[in-house]
């Protein structure tokens, strides 16, 4: 057995010393990746998934029309004005769709904002595909300035049929700090 | 090595600097029933709160600060402490070291403990005062809506959680290496035993909650969102992380509280304990099982059904480990000659009281019907038939039956069964009652309630405040005996005592086994 020291109590106490550290990081790098991959495979916690989808042999199903909501509503202490342009559209599965949102920003400084998206109900996850998305990016504006955010989406033509309505929730997050210390790390 | 047999140093000095297994034991044991008391003026709060339904005496805000700190002080700062405490006293007694492997590490880890918990209690007077979700604090309720004291708190368990790894490593380290020759582990008392498994399972998930509250503070105060589902987290992250630390915590409560009880219950039967092989054997069970079963105390999130059916099951599972323990501790009674010395009757005492908490614990493990016990009253009352008639019976079983050991003098057998029957009184008013406002529907961690809980909450707070009387008593009894007790010298106080602590000296002396002793 691997030997550490040649004192045995050190030896044990410096082999628990690592078990420690290690189950310290197992939380980090191991439970809560394992978690939101979990997530992600049983789509059981609202996350969408990151990637833009490319479209396959799209074939627009007329037959059913899908209710398809947008929330638009700001993190705690985000001053922007932020939302949907139009509340609620109805939509084919397959059909690519257009949505402007759109933001301005009261406030004398520029500022970046990110947008982090949730869809309700959750089965409905892997069947909504943005092709296009403003929270694939951050948002800059400059002080007192606003801007249009564009969203493409598609609705998958295999969306189980008892759902009829679909739920586009945006959270928007002042990422002014973050964004500034990345620009001064380059 | 001139001064091999030197005393205790003079003075305070001797406390701060000491690095002998018994002087850090007494210090544990101490801090342990100073938060005990601390613990229990929270709770005595509380159950007057509850006395009637309506706004008597506190805040709501203040109520949830409350509950909060009852629990954090108790779990952290009473059980878990008293059990270090136990186990730096009589591990190398029992196993024939001078000491514990790494003393000055021992010195460390309790010195830790005070500044932790009166950080934490100073968070009481601060602008938003104490935490106050609850000892789980969940998030958000402990991230984005907790008051700032947060801060203090989660430096203040990230402390205790350093002081319990290095007091298990030590342990391990004892047990591991320092064994008196011919000491073989399957010879090795089951307090030991159980006391190995259980600085295992705090090596392996101390660790946990320290990450859980490190990002509880990264949320908190650097920008990240593990716990915020509006930056792309998830609360319910929190509870799996908690409870993936929460659930051998509760083991690493119980199952020394088993070892005591399996050396107490042969003593008074005067039998050799039914099933040695099998105890030891089912103690690494119920630790290897505690690992897979955290998810039965979230069985409301939203898990799919195969999650739900897969923790139902393996926490079923438990039981079978658990029966194991229960049925050798009654066969070691079986045909013994017993008798009934204050020891005995708080591990009697344990023994049923802990089986009723068991099977309450198995209704809970029941996924479908969890959906209504859940949250309730019913819950604190199956936590604290494990917890306070678990650990703390038996706890105070272990100081009657070694306190004589320790100082030399008997306690007084009246006033220690006087105290053992106001407790158990005590503790069956407090909390018998709770199951039937459970079920009926009270939700715990309120301050007010629905006027037909009325009668039972109103025996519930007279049964806990004759419990409270009731470790008064205790208290009272241990100073008694160490001032003015009986004095003792015979080496084996109980005539049916097995074991190399009852080997040495009546005091146990400063220096005990600087020679391995022979083990048969």
């Amino acid at each position: 057995m691997l030997q550490l020291s040649k004192n045995p109590t050190i030896d044990t106490a410096v082999k628990l010393a690592g078990v420690t550290v290690a189950m310290f990081a197992f939380v980090f790098v191991v439970m809560v990746p394992l978690y939101n991959v979990l997530c992600d495979v049983l789509g059981i916690n609202g996350k969408t998934s990151g990637e833009a989808y490319t479209a396959v042999e799209v074939k627009v199903d007329t037959g059913r029309t899908i209710k398809i909501q947008f929330i638009a509503s700001n993190n705690a202490g985000m001053p922007w004005e932020f939302g949907a342009t139009v509340p609620m559209m109805k939509v084919h599965p397959g059909a690519v769709n257009d949505v402007l949102f759109f933001a301005k920003n009261p406030m004398p400084s520029a500022m970046v904002a990110q947008a982090i998206p949730s869809i309700s109900p959750t089965r409905a996850i892997e069947y909504f595909h943005k092709t296009e998305c403003f929270c694939f990016n951050q948002q800059p504006l400059d002080g007192e300035s606003s801007a249009q955010m564009p969203l493409q989406f598609i609705v998958d033509q295999d969306l189980p049929a008892d759902i009829k309505t679909i739920t586009l929730s945006y959270t928007l997050f002042d990422v002014t700090d973050m964004a500034n210390s990345a620009v001064a790390k380059r | 090595m001139g001064d091999h047999h030197h005393g205790p140093a003079k003075g305070l000095t001797r406390w701060i600097t000491t690095t002998n297994h018994k002087d850090i034991g007494s210090m544990y044991l101490w801090f342990s029933f100073a938060m005990f008391i601390l613990g229990g003026a929270f709770a005595m709060i509380i159950r007057a709160e509850l006395f009637q339904p309506g706004l008597q005496l506190v805040e709501p805000g203040f109520f949830n600060q409350m509950t909060t700190m009852h629990g954090l002080v108790m779990v952290f700062g009473a059980i878990m402490p008293s059990f270090v405490g136990l186990a730096n006293w009589m591990i190398p007694m029992m196993i024939g070291a001078p000491d514990m492997a790494l003393p000055r590490m021992n010195n460390l880890s309790f010195w830790i403990l005070p500044p932790s918990f009166i950080m934490l209690a100073c968070t009481l007077f601060m602008d938003g005062g104490a935490p106050q979700a609850g000892w789980t604090f969940y998030a958000p309720l402990s991230t984005t809506y907790a008051p700032p004291s947060v801060t203090f708190f989660i430096f203040s368990v990230h402390l205790l959680g350093v002081s319990s790894i290095m007091g298990s490593i030590n342990i391990i380290a004892t047990v591991m290496n320092l064994r008196a020759p011919g000491m073989t582990y399957m010879k090795m008392p089951l307090f030991v035993w159980t006391w190995l498994i259980t600085a295992f399972l705090l090596v392996a998930v101390m660790p946990v909650l320290a990450g859980a509250v490190t990002m509880m503070l990264m949320d908190v105060h650097f920008g990240t969102s593990f716990f915020s589902a509006a930056g792309g987290g998830d609360p319910v992250l929190f509870q799996h992380v908690f409870w993936f630390f929460g659930h051998p915590e509760v083991y690493i409560i119980i199952l020394p509280a088993f070892g005591v009880v399996s050396q107490i219950i042969p003593t008074f039967s005067r039998k050799r304990l039914f099933g040695y092989d099998s105890m030891v054997y089912a103690t690494a069970s119920i630790a290897f099982l505690s690992f897979i079963v955290w998810a039965h105390h979230m069985f409301t999130v939203g898990m799919p059904v195969a999650g739900e059916l897969f923790f139902m099951y393996a926490t079923m599972l438990i039981a079978v480990p658990t029966g194991v323990k229960v049925f050798n501790w009654v066969t070691t009674m079986w045909r013994g000659s017993l008798t009934f010395e204050t020891p005995m009757m708080f591990s009697i005492g344990f023994l049923i009281l802990f089986t009723i908490g068991g099977f309450t614990g198995l209704m809970l493990a029941i996924a479908p019907v969890d959906f209504q016990y859940h949250d309730s009253y019913f819950v604190v009352a199956h936590f604290h038939y494990v917890m306070v008639a678990g650990a703390i019976f038996s706890m105070s079983a272990a100081i009657y039956y070694w306190l004589p050991k320790w100082c030399g003098r008997m306690y007084n057998e009246k006033m220690g069964q006087l105290h053992f029957w106001v407790s158990f009184v005590g503790f069956n008013l407090a909390f018998f009652p709770q199951h039937f406002v459970g079920l009926a529907g009270m939700p715990r961690r309120i301050p007010d309630y629905a006027l037909q809980f009325t009668d039972f909450n109103m025996m519930s707070s007279i049964g806990a405040f004759i419990y409270g009387a009731a470790q008064i008593l205790f208290l009272y009894n241990v100073i008694a005996t160490i001032v003015s007790g009986k004095p003792t010298s015979e080496e084996k106080t109980w005539e049916g005592a097995e074991g190399l602590e009852w080997t040495v000296a009546t005091p146990a002396p400063y220096h005990t086994f600087e020679t391995p002793p022979p083990v048969k």
